[in-house]
């Protein structure tokens, strides 16, 4: 069923229960996430899709669009709240882009683009946090994890349904872990599916380096709010 | 830093042939710019020179008085606007850094060492005297034998606990990622600058590597 | 040990859903939770091993290496700060001769600091393996420490008359209950919940929440959600089966009344649950229960063997053959955030304490996936006299929109702390008098996540949901109080217990705490203060649940009421470096690294 929401003092057409970062899209409205997949559960945990809601900041992903519904978007107070969100992101992990594998085809760096980042508001940390490369495929570098926890939920044993990616500990000190045995288990195609989730350069196909020359990766291609426009996924 | 009271001459200060005065007047009126490189690679100077024919286009407005081109230490008049490469890594950094700071109207971070510390900062996850045991201990080129030598004299700078993004250590006005950013990019900062607008560098060329 | 486990998980029909007691139970046997236990889990259970570390790496109180033979916790709070904490946290470190954080070499101590374990009336305080001791001194500390080396238990050191741990006069040898002040609603004697509670079965459950809704009775737990109509919504919401959940994690630092409430009264609460079940048609109840309070663990179990046995519990309850209640305790494991209904939820399906995203609201979804009603532990025992007087009874105390009374733990520094029943609509200074706080300066009300209003601006302010909104805890700060710390404190504890899962709560009050203390040091300023308030809301509003929404509440309301607490310590730049920037630790680290280099070379 159908009614009618606005988004950004525009009327629209809404389908009731669906998210709103969808319906969004689907009128041309681009809001960044780094943990939302269209089609999948909804994560909500970066919270760099928050727009305002009747009054109310939420993360758009998390909101089934309901009768009535007044939704501000491009306020610049909003705009400014999805960036910071990013900034955080990035002083909280070591985002060594012009290091990183993942430059190019990563989607914090590309969100970053999309809302202005040029520095972060806020104290870089330069965290210390172990990498693990003892699976055979993946190389995890733990100090690039944003938590977004698609992999923890996307990513299971195909054969038991186990968890192979999962968080140990909680808050500041909170860590992505890998189960070595099940991480052998899976299949290259697996493999790819996780590193190509991972917004970050978190995990790592072992195979896979710095494949493409500048230039001519992913989102230099076409940037990611095209790819979410248009394909309604951003791959 | 103890060179400052020995005494030793900069080289803006070293007698050179005077200017035209008519040229020397024109260049008074013109936006005095300047930009330094901290602890970088000189890429983002690169970059700088990389705005090529633009940088032609604003010369009727703008004055550079000090480039890696003519290398003096310091600037020696007050200027509207200071690119800084590089971040802060020893205390010569940040004496540099304050120079600039008390002589620039706006000071504008360049590259992705200044604006988080970049490639030197990734020390920051290992400590200092690990970086030295590397560097000049154990590194393959020590010479098998010799006793090995960490610099530490009152005449070379200290290296600071870890690298630090400039506007930890004084306010900074703008910001400018990239490793380096383009040629392209720092003009159109530049070209905002110069022309009075709000800087706005559109996101197909804002870039963190 | 293979077996042991085994065991331990048949107990529980292999059901993944009740890992917590799974962990608690393997916890208990060997102290702490080993790679060999959890990798015997992972087969038993079809989790991979960090799948089980994912839950029981959330919890404070699980250990994943040895964490000593006697488990000694701390509690740290402002409130113990304020009397002799120093001296008992020295002492301890010297008897026990490890450090905090640490186990002894022989591995029989294990020191720790926990945050607020429910006894700020009492403090300072300590839990050593599931008892605990209050108002703590050095002498204490070696009596209790010497004793525990001879080869006594801490159970048999605080409770010497060996009182049966089923009864009030066990949990009486340990603490305190402190009730100042009795109303008309709590700690009421020899009630005969029999009586009560057939007449309550004699009316329709729609009735029974006519009759909460009459009341006007709001949730206790801080959020004030009409209780009538969240169990209507439970009520009418489908499932296959229902659930109540007694929301017993009492982790506001400062408050204690509902410890007093399961101590004095737990019959009360019990009868709020089972009527409660009757209204929203449930069969099974759960009380999730810190892990502080283990040593009311037993005594409560008691009181709803008692029920059982009274036909007041179990099957066909009073002769009702379609009404059918149970009660089980599901024992947290040391998480602040599980306060939250959600998060509670999770972690009573053997997860980690992750607040879920809503909606889905636990009234449509919550546990197993069924709707739940999850209500305070005060608001139930607040039912059990509502359906005994009436709606009309309750909603002539207090005001018109906040009917009735409510319980407020007040601790720190007033004459008499401790448990007050007042009626909604008192004023702050009327409070005041009553506890003896003759030098206020800051009264924090509602713990950390509430807010921090001024004795001298605010005295006039009212109880009420539309004001002071109290969640029951009231913490009083003299004018000697050093309050910024006091800010500090907070802000640790919120670092401490964010969950982690949405970055704005788990990077934001890291670099609000690191404002806090560069202000301390004199290195922030005005820029700094301007940045707290914007970074301060954006955490709030941004924030996945209830804790990153409050959060920041320690600094923005003492910014707001004594904002010269933060002026006065204000640097204004003298030249172009900030004040931030530490000249010093920036500089120091060459000439060290370069000493010890050359010193090593030399050897």
């Amino acid at each position: 069923m159908k009614t009618e929401i606005t988004l950004d003092g525009k009327k629209i057409q809404a389908q009731i229960g669906k998210p709103l970062i969808d319906v969004a899209s689907d009128h041309g409205v681009y809001i960044p996430s780094l943990c939302y997949m269209r089609g999948k559960p909804c994560l909500g945990t970066c919270r760099v899709c928050s727009v305002r809601v009747n009054g109310h900041v939420m993360a758009s992903c998390t909101v089934p669009v309901y009768e009535g519904m007044e939704v501000e978007v491009d306020a610049p107070d909003l705009v400014d709240m999805r960036k910071a969100l990013v900034e955080f992101l990035f002083v909280e992990g070591n985002h060594n882009c012009p290091s990183c594998e993942k430059s190019g085809r990563c989607e914090l760096q590309a969100v970053g683009y999309e809302t202005g980042m040029m520095v972060s508001r806020f104290p870089y940390r330069f965290p210390v946090r172990t990498r693990d490369h003892a699976s055979k495929y993946i190389w995890l570098e733990r100090d690039r994890c944003i938590f977004c926890q698609r992999c923890v939920e996307f990513i299971r044993d195909e054969e038991t349904g186990q968890k192979i990616f999962s968080i140990d500990k909680r808050s500041t000190h909170s860590s992505i872990e890998i189960d070595v045995k099940l991480a052998d288990k899976m299949t290259p195609k697996q493999v790819k599916r996780a590193a190509d989730i991972c917004p970050v350069g978190c995990i790592i196909d072992k195979d896979l380096g710095f494949n493409k020359p500048i230039g001519e990766r992913k989102y230099e291609i076409k940037s990611i709010k095209e790819r979410i426009l248009k394909g309604k996924t951003n791959e | 830093m103890s060179n400052v009271v020995k005494n030793e001459i900069a080289s803006h200060e070293l007698p050179a042939t005077p200017m035209d005065p008519a040229v020397m007047a024109k260049r008074e009126e013109k936006i005095q710019v300047a930009m330094i490189g901290l602890c970088g690679c000189w890429g983002c100077t690169l970059s700088f020179l990389d705005m090529d024919a633009g940088l032609l286009s604003l010369l009727d407005k703008i004055n550079i008085s000090r480039a890696s081109i003519t290398d003096i230490k310091r600037i020696p008049k007050r200027c509207a606007i200071g690119f800084v490469e590089g971040g802060v890594a020893n205390d010569e950094n940040i004496e540099t850094l304050e120079h600039f700071r008390e002589n620039c109207d706006i000071l504008i971070s360049v590259g992705a060492c200044a604006v988080w510390g970049g490639v030197p900062a990734m020390r920051n996850d290992v400590t200092l005297e690990a970086c030295f045991k590397e560097a000049y201990i154990d590194s393959p080129t020590t010479v098998p034998g010799t006793k090995p030598v960490i610099p530490f004299h009152e005449d070379l700078p200290l290296i600071t606990s870890k690298v630090y993004p400039c506007h930890e250590v004084v306010k900074m006005d703008y910001f400018l990622p990239g490793c380096p950013p383009e040629g392209e990019a720092i003009f159109k900062v530049l070209d905002d600058l110069v022309n009075g607008r709000e800087i706005d560098l559109p996101t197909s060329i804002n870039r963190y590597d | 040990m293979k077996e042991k486990i085994q065991n331990i998980v048949e107990q529980y029909q292999s059901d993944k859903t009740r890992l917590m007691d799974i962990l608690w139970d393997i916890h208990n046997q060997y102290g702490y939770i080993s790679d060999e236990a959890v990798n015997q889990l992972s087969d038993a259970l079809n989790m991979s091993p960090p799948d089980i570390r994912e839950t029981s790496s959330f919890y404070h109180f699980f250990h994943a290496q040895p964490a000593g033979k006697h488990q000694i916790y701390l509690s740290d709070t402002v409130i113990a700060k304020m009397s002799n904490y120093d001296e008992v946290h020295t002492a301890l470190e010297k008897e026990t001769g490890c450090t905090f954080g640490t186990i002894d070499e022989s591995g029989t101590f294990g020191l720790y600091h926990t945050n607020c374990i429910g006894l700020s009336d009492q403090e300072p305080a300590m839990m050593v393996d599931k008892v605990v001791f209050t108002n703590l001194t050095t002498e204490k500390i070696e009596d209790i420490i010497s004793a525990l080396k001879e080869g006594k238990s801490a159970e048999e050191i605080a409770n010497p008359n060996q009182h049966p741990h089923t009864e009030v006069s066990y949990i009486d040898a340990m603490v305190s209950t402190n009730i100042q002040n009795k109303g008309s609603v709590f700690f009421k004697k020899e009630r005969n919940y029999r009586v009560i509670l057939s007449k309550c079965l004699s009316s329709i459950p729609e009735e029974v929440i006519e009759t909460v809704l009459d009341s006007n009775i709001r949730g206790r737990g801080g959020a004030g959600f009409p209780t009538g109509l969240k169990w209507r919504l439970c009520r009418e919401a489908e499932g296959e089966e229902k659930y109540v959940i007694c929301n017993a994690d009492e982790g506001e630092p400062g408050t204690f009344k509902d410890r007093v409430l399961l101590t004095r009264s737990p019959k009360d609460v019990l009868l709020g649950m089972i009527v409660c079940a009757h209204a929203i048609d449930s069969s099974v109840g759960i009380i999730y229960l810190r892990a502080e309070y283990w040593y009311l663990k037993a005594y409560l179990e008691k009181q709803i063997q008692e029920f059982h046995d009274e036909g007041l519990l179990g099957k066909d309850i009073l002769g009702r053959k379609d009404f059918h209640f149970d009660i089980r305790i599901q024992m947290g494991a040391g998480a602040y955030v599980c306060g939250d209904e959600t998060a509670l939820i999770e972690s009573c399906e053997g997860k980690r304490g992750t607040p879920r995203l809503k909606p889905p609201y636990p009234i449509q979804e919550g546990y197993l996936g069924q709707p739940t009603s999850v209500n305070n532990v005060e608001t139930f025992a607040a039912v059990s006299r509502i359906v005994e007087k009436g709606g009309a009874w309750y909603k002539a105390m207090g005001t018109e929109a906040s009917s009735g009374t409510r319980l407020l733990s007040v601790s720190g520094d007033c004459s008499y702390p401790g448990i007050y029943e007042i009626e909604w609509g008192m004023m702050l200074n009327e409070v005041l008098r009553l506890v003896g706080a003759k030098d206020a300066k800051a009264i924090q009300i509602s713990g950390p996540s509430g807010e921090c209003v001024s004795a001298l601006k605010d005295g006039e302010r009212e109880f009420c949901y539309s004001d002071l909104s109290c969640n029951g805890s009231l913490m009083i700060f003299n004018q000697s109080r050093d309050m910024l710390g006091v800010v500090k404190h907070f802000m640790e504890f919120f670092v401490d217990e964010s969950c982690g899962i949405c970055i704005p709560c788990r990077a934001g009050n890291v670099d609000l705490l690191h404002k806090v203390e560069r202000v301390i040091d004199g290195k922030a300023c005005q820029q700094d203060l301007d940045e707290i308030v914007s970074w301060g809301t954006l955490v709030k509003s941004t924030s996945r649940c209830g804790l990153g929404a409050t959060s920041p509440n320690p600094i923005l309301t003492t910014l707001n009421k004594f904002p010269e607490i933060y002026k006065k310590k204000l640097v204004v730049p003298k030249g172009p470096l900030l004040p931030s920037f530490d000249m010093d630790a920036a500089l120091t680290g060459h000439k060290n690294a370069y000493k010890i280099l050359m010193k090593e070379e030399a050897e």
